[in-house]
């Protein structure tokens, strides 16, 4: 027992000896401005820059192949940074987007066509006839967008559908690509008021399935100030860099619709 | 000298490591999509399978056997395996930076490979001297590679040809595996 104990500890330290001395006799030069720069940014390795990774995107800003802002949740922050560490002028940046949910069509407002009892994942559940929801359009509320989010911005409510933190939110986009319904947009992050419906219905196909759903009727068209919204097939859509977060569409939308 | 010949055909046709053995299916899936990258991988297999058996065989007859200490084998191997396996990617990647990217992910895939472990435990359990260690070493990881080519090429064809979409992926590579096992079977009680 003893001499198992010896020999194979023996061996472990020879063996971590021999690859702490490895590593110290063959190491290999890096620009420590690349680690600088890893640091600096998030970690989550969301891709969302076009690199296969954090540390891959750091090597190729360093190198100058990469856009000094290229870490999309990072932002302006974290373009600060890295033109700080490589002692450049931080780029102008574009306003900060995040991730809308473009529907409300939750358990107690939109009809349901069928009780699905498949893998619950919306991917899968959209192969069935498009998903359990009645409405085409609707968030089918199986969490796909709250698993590939990697800054955990969003959570799943009780009555099914998903609710996204706009402060954790980094703008990576991974849960709108993820999305079968595409119910969700990317959005300034300074507008509050937004259109939460998809649907292209006519307006009475609209009021048959659900209960919160824009119905096109344009009220909101008319008496926005700023001219923000237009109506596109059936559906108002708010520009949410023209919206300047007067509250009037709320008021008026007759069906609760714009939150 | 004949005894040497039965080795190499051995390890590489009849008991071929990977289609009659079946060791190492992970990286024989995982690394089999292109030509090129199996060759690569088949390289550093081979280089590491060599390494690896060297330092067990010393091991196990100059450190396991005078202590009575085989029951210690498989993991005192998967050890040396794995450190053996950090050295090599440590030292490679200051010496030879451009194979060290050409490996790439390879190399620490090796770490887990069973048949690197398979091969270091059979040079003791049929009792080979060093040289015919070596010898089996070389010719199991030359098998491995051809297994890898073959079924790269194989799948490389596949590309472009048009498959049923339940049989896509995976799937397919899997029958076709089972498929050149079976022919490899055909090598069976030829020595």
């Amino acid at each position: 027992m003893l001499i198992a104990i010896i020999s194979l500890g023996g061996l472990g330290l020879l063996f971590g000896g021999i690859l702490a001395f490895a590593s110290q006799k063959f190491a290999v030069e890096v620009d420590p401005r690349v680690e600088m720069v890893q640091e600096a940014l998030l970690g989550a390795n969301c891709g969302a820059c076009g690199y296969a990774g954090c540390s891959k995107f750091a090597e190729e800003v360093v190198a100058g192949n990469a856009p000094l802002g290229g870490c999309t949740p990072g932002g302006a922050k974290t373009a600060a940074r890295i033109a700080e560490i490589l002692g450049q002028v931080a780029p102008e940046t574009e306003a900060r987007l995040v991730a809308q949910l473009v529907c409300l069509g939750d358990c107690s407002v939109a009809k349901d066509k069928f009780i699905y009892h498949g893998v619950p994942d919306c991917k899968a559940a959209m192969m069935y006839s498009g998903g359990s929801k009645a409405c085409r359009f609707g968030c089918l509320g199986l969490g796909t967008c709250a698993r590939v989010c990697p800054f955990d911005a969003i959570t799943m409510s009780e009555k099914g559908l998903p609710i996204i933190d706009a402060d954790k939110c980094t703008g990576c986009a991974k849960c709108r690509n993820s999305c079968p319904k595409q119910v969700i947009d990317m959005i300034n992050a300074r507008t509050f008021h937004y259109v939460r419906c998809k649907s292209t219905d006519k307006g009475k196909q609209v009021r048959e399935v659900c209960e919160r759903g824009c119905i096109g009727c344009g009220i909101c068209v008319k008496n926005c100030p700023q001219k923000a919204i237009r109506l596109e097939n059936n559906l108002a859509i708010i520009d949410s860099f023209i919206c300047n977060n007067c509250g009037k569409c709320v008021e008026v939308c007759p069906r609760d619709t714009i939150v | 000298m004949g005894n040497i010949i039965v080795i190499i055909f051995g390890a590489i046709f009849i008991n071929n490591f990977v289609l009659s053995r079946f060791l190492g299916l992970c990286p024989y899936f995982g690394v089999s999509k292109k030509v090129e990258t199996s060759i690569g991988m088949g390289m550093a297999v081979t280089f590491v399978m060599t390494m690896a058996s060297l330092v067990t065989w010393l091991l196990e007859w100059f450190v396991l056997v005078p202590n009575n200490l085989q029951y210690l084998r498989t993991i005192v191997f998967i050890l040396v395996i794995a450190a053996l396996v950090q050295f090599v990617e440590i030292v490679m990647r200051k010496v030879a930076p451009a194979l060290y990217e050409a490996l790439g992910i390879f190399l620490p895939l090796i770490t887990t490979n069973c048949a690197v472990l398979g091969v270091a435990i059979l040079n003791i359990q049929i009792g080979y001297n060093l040289f015919e260690a070596l010898v089996f070493a070389v010719a199991a990881a030359a098998g491995f590679t051809l297994a890898l080519v073959i079924l790269a090429g194989i799948r490389e064809r596949l590309e472009l040809a048009f498959i049923s979409r339940h049989f896509r992926g995976v799937a397919l590579s899997l029958i076709i595996a089972g498929i050149l096992s079976i022919a490899f079977m055909g090598f069976q009680g030829m020595m």
